[in-house]
């Protein structure tokens, strides 16, 4: 479960969430859409613990325990799992060692053994097959001339290897056709589970067709400016962000 | 009127010139090989040790940082030599020794046919006109004192030979032994020729033995002939702070053939190599790829001249630095194509990760171009190591500190696995891993 209360962050001088508040309970799927500006990745990379921005005030909490002071590894190994917009290319590192190094240290901070290899293997294969990834990809260096759909690909089954409690997704669509978008979502309906919820942030309702959520929010401003159910989304399609462009002046 | 500074002698310098002047009558060689001697100990003499205002020595004051200059190494006794047999059992085969710079042929592997081995000194006695015209390396890039030097005092080394055609399947290595109880200095140079059409490795390995401090100064000549395939590497892993190598390689690549070459130094004291690389012939290609690791007050030196003075060939330079600490690196790459070396492909690359807010990077790549129908280009990067890739490491659970080790391994291995053969690249690895082991450690240390 996450819960955001009253989260106040900084870039430099540049105030980008406004007393944001979000709760997300176990097995939700919450979606937060919005204008380009309005937070929605700083949102993402916040709770994730990219340090360049300045939590002002605030708590983030998952699982019930506040995270703010916690690392990025440290957030991964409670259980916390971001898939970026843009995937980071890693040259000289195989994603297969990638992948069993990301997996093993999460384990060691949790204090669990490490798999074993047959075990490893059995995992990305299942993984590998449900997002339509050939086992040439996983010889390659990580997201290194992969294409966007491959790369997003990767993400979801990293996430799949990782079994988070709870999983951000920031803008997974973008950039990907609609198959690559189908598989996708196929890959983050496949973990949906009664434990693990899910943030997923989107400028288009598309993707929603595929993943459909319980909740969705919008944000402008900085801020959570509605709520409401998947019509929300629907409504958002037809009618756009015009609504929403004075908050964000106001507030950004 | 320009008034012309002439420095005077420093001790080290002088101390040269009376090792010389007392030593010569004993150094090997008939007539032709003495006349050379002398004329490049007065070159050497004449220039002095290279300092800051010798362009290619801009980086590396030789004349500042060689305080004095240590006395030879005598030749190794017979007993010493069998002294080494333990610890040398572990070496491959095929393993060429040089103890405190002289080929030690009863400690050396045997040699598959096609191969022959013998020593400097005994080549030099032999006066083959031809291998001595290969063994002063006379080139108008190699116009270098420290070269001069090399060919005015060495002592031996090894003169390899491979029959054209000759397909060895297993590589050679030529070992470098240090065994002198007190510091001392090494002055040996090598020769490879190599036959039109033959394949061949050379592995080149230092062994430290006891890891005592030294002054070595080394020449590795390579002869390619026409459409030999010819691989190489270069260990440089045991030096000591103190220790001082100056490493020359110099090869010759003749027409269609093709010539790849990869080191590693880790553990410099103050390393400064120095590679003067001639495409002779036409449509050949040559690759140089080499990684630094450094800390502490280390200090590493690669300074290539590339010519192409044929058409056709395909040069490619890929050098990378990790500098930690009060580390120094050098990277200077001068690719030369002359007039009349159509179609060359040239590409030098030099990528160096800063990790010490005092370690030191000075990176000066250049082209001369005397030709119209070229593609060349070159590039240089340094900086820190990318904030997103780590972000994105530690989002997936790795440590800071372990994030950090993988995408300093990865940087350094990416060159490594480019040398292809399975096991190099386990074994080159192993080295890359066990200097980021080390550094792991003395940063816990420090942290302590």
């Amino acid at each position: 479960m996450l819960e955001v209360k009253n989260l106040n962050v900084a870039i430099g001088e540049r105030q980008i969430l406004n007393d944001l508040s979000l709760s997300v309970a176990p097995g939700e799927i919450a979606a937060i859409m919005g204008p380009n500006g309005s937070g929605k990745s700083t949102l993402a990379y916040v709770i994730a613990g990219k340090q360049e921005y300045e939590v002002l005030s605030g708590e983030v909490l998952l699982n019930g325990e506040n995270v703010l002071e916690l690392s990025p590894d440290e957030r991964a190994a409670k259980g916390l799992f971001l898939a970026f917009q843009y995937p980071v290319e890693i040259p000289g590192v195989a994603t297969m060692t990638f992948l069993k190094t990301a997996l093993n240290a999460q384990r060691k901070q949790r204090g669990e053994e490490e798999l074993t290899i047959p075990e490893f293997m059995k995992r990305v294969k299942k993984a590998g097959e449900m997002l339509d990834i050939k086992p040439d990809m996983l010889k390659r260096a990580l997201n290194v001339g992969f294409s966007g759909g491959e790369k997003k690909r990767m993400d979801i089954m990293q996430m799949a290897l990782l079994e988070p409690s709870f999983a951000i997704l920031d803008e997974t669509d973008s950039g990907l056709d609609i198959d690559a978008v189908r598989i996708v979502a196929q890959g983050v309906n496949a973990l949906r589970s009664p434990g693990r919820g899910f943030l997923i942030i989107t400028h288009y309702p598309r993707l929603l067709d595929h993943i459909v959520p319980d909740t969705v929010h919008v944000m402008a401003g900085g801020r959570i400016v509605r709520s409401g159910g998947k019509e929300l989304a629907d409504e958002l399609e037809k009618t756009g962000y015009r609504e929403y462009a004075g908050e964000s002046e106001e507030l950004v | 009127m320009t008034a012309q500074i002439i420095p005077s002698r420093t001790a080290a310098e002088a101390a040269l010139a009376e090792a010389f002047a007392n030593g010569k009558a004993g150094l090997p060689g008939a007539e032709a090989v003495a006349r050379l001697r002398d004329e490049s100990f007065a070159a050497f003499a004449r220039a002095g040790l290279p300092h800051r205002r010798i362009e290619s020595w801009h980086y590396t004051d030789l004349r500042t940082l060689m305080r004095e200059a240590l006395p030879i190494a005598p030749a190794p006794t017979r007993e010493q030599l069998e002294s080494l047999r333990k610890e040398i059992a572990a070496l491959p085969a095929q393993s060429l020794l040089l103890v405190d710079g002289v080929f030690a042929p009863e400690l050396s592997g045997a040699l598959p046919q096609g191969v022959t081995a013998t020593s400097l000194a005994a080549a030099l006695a032999s006066g083959r006109p031809e291998l001595i015209e290969s063994l002063a390396a006379a080139w108008a890039d190699a116009d270098d004192s420290i070269l001069a030097l090399n060919a005015a005092l060495m002592l031996d080394g090894v003169i390899v030979e491979i029959a054209p055609g000759a397909k060895i399947a297993e590589p050679i290595h030529i070992v470098y032994a240090t065994l002198g109880a007190e510091p001392s200095a090494r002055f040996s140079r090598s020769l490879v020729k190599i036959g039109a059409g033959a394949c061949v490795r050379i592995d080149e390995i230092s062994l430290g033995l006891g890891g005592r401090t030294g002054q070595t100064n080394n020449a590795l000549i390579l002869e390619i002939g026409d459409a030999a395939e010819v691989g190489h590497t270069l260990a440089l892993t045991d030096g000591r702070p103190g220790s001082m190598r100056l490493e020359s390689f110099l090869v010759k690549v003749g027409a269609r053939a093709k010539f790849d070459s990869f080191a590693l130094i880790t553990g410099a004291g103050l390393v400064r190599r120095q590679i003067f690389k001639l495409f002779e012939g036409p449509d050949a290609q040559g690759t140089l790829r080499g990684v630094s690791l450094l800390r502490g007050r280390e200090h590493a030196d690669t300074t290539l001249f590339v010519r192409h003075a044929a058409t056709g060939c395909r040069g490619r330079q890929n050098f990378r630095y990790i500098l930690d600490g009060e580390s120094t690196g050098v990277f200077q790459g001068k690719v030369i194509v002359s007039p009349g070396a159509q179609k060359t492909d040239g590409k030098m690359l030099a990528k160096t990760l800063l990790l010490g807010a005092e370690a030191t990077m000075n990176s000066r790549p250049e082209l001369e171009i005397f030709a119209d129908d070229v593609i060349c280009g070159h590039g240089a990067t340094c900086g820190g190591l990318n904030a997103d890739q780590l972000f994105y490491l530690e989002t997936r659970g790795l440590p800071p500190a372990a994030a950090e080790a993988l995408l300093l391994d990865a940087f350094a291995g990416e060159l490594v696995d480019e040398l292809g053969h399975q096991g190099l690249v386990a074994a080159y690895r192993a080295e890359v891993a066990a200097w980021l082991a080390a550094r792991a450690k003395s940063e816990t240390r420090s942290a302590a």
